[in-house]
């Protein structure tokens, strides 16, 4: 009622706020009161040296989302905005729209690295829909479950884990976590916590002395047998990096049980480019693919390919020539910098492939 | 017959030269970030808080000194909207803060003209061929003779009122530039095509005058009439100030035009030469260049189009050494200055003159 109040008077306000609208008058006063999903960061808690949670606090304009799906986060360093996926590692609360992500520093990540040394309580960050279907089945309470994963991997878990924990759901949930050592295990101590009869929480440790009963090494078909006999009558999750996802894959693959295994893999490597090579270049709309050097425009190269794209001046003054970057990288012919985000426009008359991309042409 | 005050540079000199400011740029670009990301966030917020309370205080018709400042600061805000934010988002300045309110292609303001048109006749064709004839159709904009190689006809004789009348407009003749009439009067565009290509640019008109000239009028209740008026009054204060500002940036007195002739295989040093050489800056201060959207430093800003505005300021100095070091004319002066030759030309060129060949600029010392 009230929000479609507020929306029938934004419109009306839309004519006094042409060419914007009236979401953007507001927006300049508050940032949250934007029409776009805005969240304001409520609370950090270190988990590990090397892993932070950000407790966030959407705004009205954000769709929200399950336990286990990521949503995009999107934060301004120096200026630029990026766009990183993370694991609700939380339900959304109804009331607060509160909701929790749990980010891992990666080597080299410059979203991760500046949301662990640089991000403070109060900061803004922009959200965009969540996705994936990495969530818990509807029907959910006479099910048996089975989580596995490893490293940053438990974040999506952990969301699935407090849901049913929140929901006092009758669900039984088997789960395996596996960590190096455990200063680095995140969520150690809610882990031992939340383990109980309905919910068996195994920890394991890779790389120092299992303590308590914990299990040591890492996965194995035989662990599995150990920890989780009835494992094959189990709606299965796993998530973590590739050795692990491959392992258990393999292992649900050779039981025909592939149907009741979801995966979510969260590591993206961006391949090393060499210096001044070219790639694959994809071009999504025309469904199309061709090789490129690293020193021909991709307005030319897309030319070769018998497109169109839309141009001006081919010398990269007007941006006539703007196409949004889906992935990969690209290097900037006057500079040589090599450069891209997914979702970034750029000019293709002054950049050239590096390494394998595609464009939105 | 004036000779240009730039000397012929050779070939080498000339990539010489192009490297230089290559240099400058690629330095600028890698030292982009936050600072400059809050500038233009802030030009963004004090335009609508100009604009907020110039449209609040014309309703205090009462007060009239109230509702003259209200038309002020309308007209303050507009003008910002226009030049230090519009024009200079259009450009793509800030597309590489990845923000997609402040994303060059996607940019409207508060103008009757549409950022696509924008886009077209100005990013594209008015920076690529600045100053050639017959390309750039900045070049009197089809409607006056500013230079002796365009050819004289009688029409021109009534120049100084149409300048007048174009200047009080002006926002209305950015808007329709794109639509080239004058082909379309010639017979050299089908109607059908016209109506096409008028059709976006009719929406936005409807869009701005409803704004202006119905709605918020209408709200004042008993006060439409000085609340219309006030509106008016704000938009054609900013089409005064922007005429005049885009004038001085290319139709001073000792700017040059080209031939078309000087496209074949122009190198980037030679484009850098005929960027400098057919714009002229403006000396003021601080608040004076944000008025002017920066474009004050037009020779900086036809140099690198997509570089933030805020920053041409301080390289400027570096650029007129790296000008004086080759010979080549910085053309700068005060807004009075410059805007009186401005006005010489407008007047001047109105009668006929000696026909020159175009082609009389050398670039390159042969
Ligand atoms: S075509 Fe003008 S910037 Fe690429």
């Amino acid at each position: 009622m009230v929000a479609s109040t507020v929306k029938k008077l934004l419109r009306a306000g839309d004519w006094l706020a042409t060419p914007l609208n009236a979401a953007r008058y507001l927006e300049t006063i508050n940032p949250l009161w934007s029409d776009h999903g805005r969240g304001r960061v409520e609370r950090l808690i270190q988990e590990t040296p090397d892993t932070v949670t950000l407790v966030i606090r959407a705004n009205g304009a954000w769709a929200g989302g399950e336990a286990g799906q990521y949503v995009q986060l999107g934060l301004d360093i120096d200026g630029v905005r990026y766009w990183r996926c993370y694991s609700l590692a939380s339900p959304v609360q109804p009331g607060s729209r509160e909701f929790s992500v749990t980010v891992n520093r990666l080597d080299g990540g410059r979203v991760s690295t500046y949301i662990n040394d640089c991000l403070r309580a109060g900061d803004l960050v922009h959200l965009k829909a969540t996705a994936g279907d990495f969530v818990l089945p509807a029907q959910r309470d006479d099910q048996k479950l089975l989580f596995i994963s490893a490293g940053s991997g438990v974040t999506p878990v952990m969301g699935m884990l407090r849901q049913l924990i929140a929901e006092r759901s009758g669900a039984d949930v088997v789960m395996l976590h596996f960590s190096p050592d455990y200063a680095h295990c995140i969520f150690h101590d809610e882990l031992r916590a939340s383990n109980s009869e309905q919910r068996r929480i195994h920890l394991a440790v890779t790389r120092e002395d299992a303590r308590d009963g914990d299990l040591a090494g890492h996965f194995s078909a035989d662990m599995l047998e150990q920890v989780c006999p009835d494992w094959r009558s189990r709606q299965a999750y796993v998530c973590g990096p590739s050795s692990l996802m491959s392992a258990v894959s393999e292992l649900f693959l050779g039981a025909g049980l592939s149907s009741q295994l979801k995966q979510e893999a969260f590591v993206l490597k961006r391949a090393e480019v060499p210096e001044g090579a070219g790639g694959k270049v994809g071009f999504v709309v025309a469904g199309k693919q061709v090789d490129a050097d690293g020193k021909t425009s991709l307005l030319e190269v897309a030319e070769g390919a018998g497109l169109t794209p839309e141009h001006g001046c081919r010398m990269g003054i007007c941006c006539g020539c703007l196409a949004t970057l889906k992935e990969g990288q690209v290097r900037d012919l006057n500079t040589g910098e090599v450069f891209g985000e997914s979702g970034e426009k750029v000019r293709i008359c002054v950049c050239a492939a590096a390494g394998d991309v595609s464009l939105e042409l | 017959m004036k000779q240009s005050k730039s000397r012929p540079l050779t070939r080498e000199q000339v990539d010489q030269f192009g490297a230089e400011l290559d240099a400058l740029h690629t330095r600028v670009r890698d030292d982009l970030g936050q600072h400059d990301a809050d500038y233009i966030r802030r030009v963004f917020a004090a335009v609508r808080y100009t604009e907020a309370a110039g449209r609040v205080l014309l309703y205090c018709w009462f007060l009239p000194p109230l509702w003259v400042l209200g038309v002020l600061l309308l007209g303050l805000s507009k003008i910002l909207d226009n030049m230090e934010l519009g024009h200079n988002v259009i450009h793509g300045q800030f597309d590489w803060m990845n923000d997609p309110y402040l994303r060059g292609r996607d940019w409207e303001w508060d103008i009757v003209a549409t950022g696509d048109n924008w886009r077209e006749t100005h990013n594209f064709r008015h920076h690529t061929y600045t100053n050639i004839k017959g390309m750039d159709d900045d070049i009197g904009y089809g409607l006056l003779r500013l230079f002796p190689e365009q050819r004289w006809r009688p029409f021109y004789l009534f120049q100084p009122l149409v300048a007048v009348i174009f200047a009080l407009l002006f926002e209305w003749g950015v808007a329709i530039q794109d639509l080239r009439l004058g082909r379309y009067f010639k017979g050299k565009m089908a109607p059908g095509e016209m109506a096409a290509a008028f059709r976006p640019v009719g929406r936005k008109m409807r869009r701005q005058m409803i704004k202006d000239y119905l709605v918020f009028p209408l709200l004042g209740g008993p006060l439409f009439l000085p609340i219309l008026a006030g509106n008016a009054l704000a938009n054609i204060m900013r089409s005064l100030w922007t005429y005049m500002i885009i004038f001085c940036g290319h139709f001073t007195a000792d700017v040059d035009v080209f031939p078309k002739s000087v496209m074949n295989g122009e190198s980037r040093g030679q484009w850098y030469l005929r960027q400098i050489r057919g714009s002229s800056n403006l000396r003021g201060g601080k608040l004076f260049h944000i008025l002017t959207g920066n474009l004050s430093h037009q020779i900086e800003h036809h140099l690198f189009p997509t570089l933030p505005a805020n920053r041409y300021g301080d390289i400027a100095p570096e650029v007129r050494a790296i000008c004086r070091r080759y010979g080549v004319h910085y053309n700068t002066g005060s807004l009075w200055l410059q805007f009186g030759q401005v006005i010489w030309r407008i007047l001047r060129y109105s009668f006929p003159s000696k026909p020159v060949p175009v082609n009389r600029v050398r670039l390159l010392a042969e």
